[in-house]
């Protein structure tokens, strides 16, 4: 049997196949530069045959000065500055200096080894927190702000749009957009330390009929939590968590207030069902070692049971 | 419940002193489906997996040699019905336990407990 590793379907993402006007630049660009490089590579090896074991004639007319100023000059000036000028113009439509009008905004916030995701409306007021996810809807542009809590982050989601790095203190923006529904998953492309391979992260793409309804869903969590709720709130997760529509209240982990209705768990590294979220809880030191939660062993199967139950039904 | 009586009745069975061992070789295309559907649904949050090197839980047991174990959870005979309603709804099998119940398909417990039969290294 193969070793292998098995998460959430679909990651770690693919990278060459572009979902949206802001990837298929990319994937185009990185396509030329590989067949480019391949032809020039051969004219190298080529070159490097004829020095070893051409004839006489041959040696000299390379060695000569105008196969110099030709293939040493000529040719690296014409290319280079065609790529120049080529790649410039084809990418020019990637930049978030221009940002379309009316473009959903959200601020994305790197934090070791996960995302806050903040939405806002047109006024960059916040208008909704969530964590490792993020909805968007088809078909139109998404300018994301990107900043990072403590180390150097990159946001990648390969299929829809370029990279950005996330740096501490600065904002970076970046332009995605998702032609059909679906989910796109990304991946931290910066290494920021310990279990940065499995930051990942999610992108749900939706007709502008589901945004709608995803949106008009994500109220405060409303029902009983019970023993669930009262475990969580006298174990200690309320220190970190919020649970909005609860006292929960803690800020330095995500939100969970519709955890349940997250695609996976531990940043887009597990899929999300009663028990993966029971092995997160009770030991996510063990999925992602290093993370900042800490393993949970003082519950017994029938509370890490009632605490799993009602985490899965914040939808 | 429905099946309880048939698993009351394995139960019974299973605390039987000589109980022919299960000898019918194990469909290798539904150990393989078992195999992927387990990892699919993340057991390895809890188990470490034969075969897979991430993740390795440690809250439950590691399923390495589970076929050979007599028991599941230290409770039931380790059989291929009961073991296919354990991994679905295991609260309701062995309670007390920490292990949730597991929203899946009927034949995707089977395929499961079929490739956990299978695990004899």
């Amino acid at each position: 049997m193969t070793e292998r590793t098995l998460p959430s379907e679909g990651w770690p993402p693919a990278v060459l196949d572009p979902a949206g006007p802001y990837s298929e630049p990319v994937t185009l660009l990185a396509w030329v530069l590989l067949a480019g490089g391949t032809v020039i590579l051969a004219i190298v090896l080529g070159a490097l045959w004829i020095a070893l074991r051409g004839s006489p004639r041959l040696k000299t007319r390379l060695g000569g000065e105008k196969a110099i100023w030709i293939l040493g000059f000529a040719f690296p000036s014409v290319v280079l500055t065609g790529l120049l000028v080529w790649g410039l113009m084809l990418t020019s439509s990637l930049s978030a200096a221009r940002v379309p009008e009316g473009a959903m905004r959200v601020k994305v916030i790197g934090e070791i080894w996960w995302w806050r995701v903040h939405y806002q409306d047109g006024q960059g007021r916040e208008t909704l927190r969530d964590a490792n996810e993020l909805h968007i809807p088809i078909g139109q542009p998404v300018l994301l702000e990107l900043e990072a809590a403590d180390v150097i982050h990159s946001f990648w989601v390969p299929r829809l749009g370029g990279k950005m790095d996330m740096i501490p203190g600065r904002t970076n923006r970046l332009l995605i957009e998702a032609d059909a529904p679906g989910i796109y998953k990304g991946q931290c492309a910066e290494y920021c330390g310990g279990p940065h391979a499995l930051m990942g992260f999610v992108v749900v793409a939706h007709t502008p009929a589901d945004f709608a309804r995803w949106q008009a869903s994500r109220l405060p969590s409303q029902g009983a939590g019970g023993e669930g709720l009262a475990l969580f709130l006298s174990s200690g997760c309320a220190a970190c968590h919020t649970i909005r529509g609860t006292p929960a209240r803690g800020l330095a982990g995500p939100d969970l207030t519709h955890v349940g209705s997250r695609r996976t768990l531990g940043a887009g590294i597990l899929p999300n069902n009663p028990g993966t979220m029971a092995g997160w809880v009770a030991d996510s030191q063990a999925i992602k070692p290093a993370n900042r939660m800490p393993a949970y062993h003082q519950f017994s199967g029938e509370e890490l049971q009632a605490l799993t139950a009602y985490l899965v039904s914040l939808k | 419940m429905k099946g309880g009586a048939a698993i009351s009745v394995l139960m019974l069975l299973g605390a039987c002193a000589p109980v022919p061992v299960e000898t019918a070789p194990a469909d290798p295309a539904a150990v393989a489906r078992g195999r992927d559907a387990a990892a699919r649904l993340g057991c390895g949050a809890c188990h470490a997996m034969p075969g897979i090197t991430w993740p390795k839980g440690r809250v439950g047991p590691p399923l390495a040699g589970f076929g050979a174990r007599p028991l599941i959870a230290g409770k039931l005979p380790n059989r291929a019905p009961l073991l296919a309603a354990f991994v679905t709804d295991a609260p309701a099998m062995a309670p007390g336990t920490g292990m949730p119940a597991i929203p899946m398909k009927r034949a995707e417990a089977d395929d499961i407990a079929a490739w956990l039969l299978s695990l004899d290294d």
